[in-house]
């Protein structure tokens, strides 16, 4: 299920934060612009660009934009002419510039855009939360469209994600989210780091992204980037088109890892640091006789339902959904479930971290039973 | 092996250091390492604490409500996590500055006056390399000479020079931790 990124290793080792080794990796993947504004729980990320000057490194932009609105729309303008560009934010941040994302998943401007969640509503607080599922999966911004969306759970994936997550964005052309919390951005992992990829020369944007707007080549027709069509037949063939992309990723792109499920009779359904939470929880359970297992969502969009219905048609007595929130990805599960088994929600939030004793104790006062 | 830590104490005593450097130490020796810092918004006062987890394995949950070892700065931690220590693991503190002394009696006990010693060496900025040193006596996981290589990476080199005091300052830790229970 989990596609290889076409990186290559040379076995660097180091202990990093997950916001460290994200910036890292954006300088590494080739990135040509990364704009932002700083927030906490990611500020890693802008002061650890602007302490390393990947400009001297690969000729890569960094920015401190004057806000997260204008960071959104340097992107439209950077991605819109083939450059590989970057911001992050946490989620009073991120909710800042969901006009822009919808703006460039209308006009098909890739880009990606990092979301380490702190705990919500409003400006909330600045510790670990994943309150911001429905927002990053159901839209966010206004309009028809969908974003792919990965979860790293440790920091080596806060690395590995940036390719891919670039890949996604340029063989698509949309925006991707990734989406951790405080917990991984903020926690040091040993971390491999990719090696160094050179970043796109003018020549190359220009065979690969015959779409780019860099300028009108001479003798061909004008390259316009625009999500405004005032003729509604138009507007619906637009959207025709964008939702056939959106077919295609969701038959695609579907990327989880299974653990322990091949003799489980129930399974825990968690992402990100729920996902690393419960994997503690699961072995608890193991060491006290319960066949338990974990299934982690790589992709909260596309979600991995065949994989869920699989679990679920080999028999498996109940699932329970951990997320530090109120439930949001539980409406996912059930939807892949569809009432055969037993789904339920656990999760603390407002960025209060679950134990993994108390997902054990949610295990089983909520789907084992006495 | 799988050696899960908390250190704790206030902000700008070098507690996220010292976790830092337990950690960088178990990369040098080939394991799984994960560091998770709690602290307030303030850059010192306040409380800090960091969970360390040293593994042969992949770690699971980065953050955790029970401990082999606890190293405990201040009163607010010793509140707050000595309860938190599994049996038969490691409690090892400071008495300087702790009022109500550990009581259980499942536990190993242990104290080290990081303070006191680093204020006659004569800089008190190597508190935690002293208390560190402490801990690497009770429960050697990590060599020594990995957690010389850990400084290297992670001290930036204008700081190399401070190697060899940093060095004494474990050593004096190392010869000074006393078992209490």
């Amino acid at each position: 299920m989990m596609k290889q990124s076409k990186t290559n290793k040379m076995g660097e080792l180091r202990l990093m934060k997950g916001n460290e080794a994200f910036a890292e990796a954006a300088i590494r993947a080739g990135v040509d612009g990364y704009f932002g504004y700083p927030i906490t729980p990611q500020s890693e990320v802008i002061e650890y660009l602007m302490a390393e000057k990947p400009h001297e490194r690969t000729g890569m932009v960094v920015l401190q934009a004057e806000s997260e609105v204008a960071s959104i729309n340097m992107l439209y303008g950077g991605g819109g002419s083939g450059k590989k560009v970057m911001t992050s934010s946490s989620s009073p941040g991120i909710s800042l510039m969901q006009e822009g994302l919808s703006y460039m998943a209308g006009g098909e401007v890739p880009c990606v855009v990092a979301n380490v969640v702190r705990g919500g509503p409003g400006l909330g607080d600045i510790q670990p939360a994943q309150s911001d599922y429905f927002q990053s999966v159901k839209g966010g911004g206004h309009g028809d469209y969908r974003l792919p969306v990965l979860a790293p759970s440790s920091v080596q994936e806060m690395s590995d994600f940036v390719p891919i997550a670039y890949e996604l964005a340029f063989r698509y052309r949309t925006p991707v989210l990734i989406i951790s919390d405080g917990l991984i951005g903020q926690m040091m992992e040993k971390v491999e780091l990719f090696d160094q990829m050179p970043r796109l020369t003018d020549e190359e944007i220009n065979e690969l992204y015959p779409w780019a707007t860099n300028g009108k080549p001479k003798g061909k027709k004008r390259r316009v980037i625009t999500s405004l069509d005032l003729d509604p037949y138009k507007l619906e063939k637009h959207n025709f088109k964008l939702q056939s992309k959106y077919k295609t990723i969701e038959a695609e792109e579907v990327r989880c890892e299974i653990i322990e499920c091949e003799d489980a009779d129930y399974i825990i359904i968690a992402y990100g640091s729920s996902a690393r939470i419960s994997q503690k929880a699961i072995q608890l359970a193991r060491e006290e006789g319960l066949k338990v297992g974990l299934l982690r969502p790589i992709t909260l969009w596309p979600f991995p339902k065949k994989p869920i219905n699989e679990l679920v048609e080999k028999g498996v007595k109940g699932i329970l959904s951990v997320e530090m929130s109120a439930g949001q990805m539980v409406e996912d599960v059930k939807l892949a479930v569809r009432e055969r088994t037993k789904v339920e929600h656990f999760g603390r939030y407002g960025g209060v971290i679950h134990s993994p004793e108390e997902v054990l104790e949610a295990l089983k006062n909520q789907i084992i039973g006495d | 092996m799988t050696e899960e830590i908390i250190i704790a104490g206030f902000g700008g005593q070098g507690v996220l250091s010292m976790g830092k450097i337990i950690a960088y130490s178990g990369i040098m020796q080939n394991q799984e390492v994960s560091w998770f810092p709690a602290y307030g918004p303030e850059m010192r006062g306040g409380t800090a604490n960091v969970t360390v987890i040293l593994s042969d394995e992949r770690i699971s949950s980065p953050t955790l409500t029970a401990y082999d070892t606890a190293i405990i700065l201040n009163q607010q931690s010793m509140d707050k996590f000595e309860s938190t220590v599994k049996p038969g693991g490691i409690l090892i503190y400071d008495p300087n500055g702790i009022s109500k002394h550990p009581t259980r009696t499942d536990i190993n006990i242990y104290t080290i006056e990081g303070a006191r010693i680093a204020a006659e060496m004569g800089n008190t900025k190597i508190f935690n390399m002293v208390v560190l040193g402490g801990y690497l006596e009770v429960k050697p996981l990590v060599k020594l000479d990995n957690v010389i290589k850990g400084l290297k990476k992670s001290l930036h080199e204008r700081y190399h020079k401070l190697i060899p005091l940093n060095e004494d300052a474990i050593n004096m830790g190392m010869r000074n931790v006393k078992k209490t229970a």
